[in-house]
């Protein structure tokens, strides 16, 4: 993999880190270059793992325990503080997967891509949780697990799509023709991800009557919306965490050759 | 784009699948006997059958375009003549829009002559054949041109044909659901004109842009 590197990134950076590990001059390029940033992310990893962690049980607190319960839902309705802030990062996280992809193919950038294949699991786990937690949901007050309504068809959709990425890396050895192809593959569901949406809105009201919406729900106390504030936080930093977690190990994948990595991984070894 | 690499691309797919008559009516046959296969699972009820036909027909023709996508460009690169191809100037979009035409011409034209009799064993009333057939027509170039960007995506990998069903098909689904809306409006008394210019839109958009995704891919397998 390593004589396949691209021209933009073949500057011998890689021992000037190692001298230097904090860079005299902090640019919008600084972060990435793997070493740097893998130095980054291990710092700011716990940190955001801990905020998830402290926030999530904030949120569930106050969600749990302090908001009122629901005139018309009841008690059920609660499982709103993990599945609202779920759901948006799932959609969320195919934009910003998408964006780095593109960074990375563009600019061959190789930490954008490397951004983009760790971003990809945690947007498939949160639409899987959207899609749990919906239906979770949906059984007591619906009266089903599932209902083939816009929403919950589009975020199927949304999980194909994340499949469809995460199968089509895993499937290509080469790592730089993996980065590209899910970059093109990224981008084209982007674009594609507004059509389907609204064609499966129209499929729906054209051919079915209108299931339950969310329209008609009653205005929320504010406890509530601290709730929702909290939980939405800490997905925020579960994803930051996890992410970091999962590019500094694709970064070691990668780079576990280079001086710097081995560098950092006897310091760990000697450190343990 | 490079009207004459476009021109011999195509060409030379048409005579090689002319040279391969029963490989290209592969498809064909499957669709065929996909679609058989409804009224035995589901059970004989005319008004059942009536009900789901256009569905039945379409998400058929869609398992049948994707199914003869990876041989596509397969071939190509196995004897090396993909990345002869590639070498004449901007030849990488007009290669894509070739294979895809061809692809459509070989595969999807049948698919959509043989969709009416489809239509009638299923028990589809007259006066909603003509509208399957013109959603069709419509719809099933955008399936080459979308499985074009997949089977391109997958060049060379061992799991391609899987792979080009689990990336391709979310993309089309808008195809399959404007497609059997059309039908599905003149069984509700409604004009089907809606759904098919959204169809026509969706064409025009995928014609644009999916030979440029499916060039770039080209490249990307190639480089």
């Amino acid at each position: 993999m390593r004589d396949h590197k691209p021209p933009f990134t073949k500057v011998p950076d890689n021992h000037a880190v190692t001298d230097r590990p904090s860079p005299s001059r902090l640019t919008w390029l600084t972060f990435s270059a793997p070493a740097r940033f893998y130095d980054l992310a291990g710092t700011l990893a716990p940190a955001c793992g801990l905020a998830a962690a402290l926030l999530a049980l904030a949120g569930l607190w106050i969600g749990f325990f302090v908001a009122p319960t629901d005139a018309t839902q009841g008690q059920v309705y609660r499982i709103i503080f993990i599945h609202v802030p779920v759901a948006w990062m799932s959609m969320l996280l195919y934009v910003a997967m998408a964006f780095w992809a593109a960074i990375g193919w563009f600019l061959n950038a190789r930490m954008a891509s490397i951004l983009a294949r760790a971003i990809a699991p945690t947007g498939a786990l949160f639409t899987l949780l959207a899609l749990w937690t919906g239906s979770a949901w949906g059984r007591p007050t619906w009266g089903t697990w599932w209902v083939w309504d816009a929403r919950l068809t589009s975020e199927l959709i949304l999980l194909f799509l994340y499949l469809g990425y995460l199968a089509l890396v895993a499937a290509i050895d080469d790592t730089r023709r993996a980065d590209k192809a899910g970059a093109l593959l990224a981008i084209v569901g982007v674009v594609n991800v507004p059509v389907i949406y609204f064609s499966v809105i129209w499929w729906n009201t054209l051919h079915q009557s209108a299931t339950i919406t969310f329209g008609s729900a009653p205005k929320m106390a504010s406890t509530m919306l601290w709730a929702m504030l909290l939980m939405t936080l800490a997905c925020w930093a579960y994803a930051f965490a996890v992410i970091f977690v999962r590019a500094r190990a694709i970064v070691l994948e990668r780079e576990g050759a280079n001086a710097w990595a081995r560098a950092r991984l006897a310091g760990r070894h000697a450190r343990m | 784009m490079n009207g004459a690499v476009f021109a011999a691309v195509y060409l030379r797919d048409l005579r090689l699948a002319w040279r391969r008559r029963v490989e290209a009516a592969l498809p064909v046959a499957f669709f065929i006997v996909a679609a058989s296969l409804f009224p035995l699972g589901v059970g004989p009820e005319p008004q059942m059958l009536r009900q789901i036909a256009p569905g039945v027909v379409w998400v058929c023709a869609l398992l049948a375009a994707m199914l003869s996508m990876p041989p596509l460009f397969a071939s190509d690169l196995a004897d090396g003549s993909l990345e002869q191809l590639l070498l004449a100037p901007d030849a990488a979009l007009a290669v894509a829009a070739a294979k895809d035409a061809a692809h459509w011409t070989i595969s999807g034209a049948p698919l959509v002559v043989a969709a009416p009799l489809l239509g009638l064993l299923l028990g589809l009333p007259s006066e909603e054949l003509p509208v399957l057939f013109v959603s069709l027509i419509l719809g099933t170039p955008v399936l080459s041109l979308l499985g074009g960007v997949g089977a391109a995506l997958t060049l060379g990998l061992r799991s391609a044909g899987m792979l080009i069903v689990l990336i391709v098909l979310p993309l089309a689904i808008p195809a399959l659901i404007f497609g059997t809306g059309a039908v599905a409006a003149v069984d509700a008394g409604q004009s089907p004109s809606g759904h098919l210019s959204l169809l026509g839109a969706l064409l025009i958009a995928c014609g644009l842009g999916a030979p440029v995704a499916t060039g770039a891919a080209l490249r990307i397998a190639l480089e």
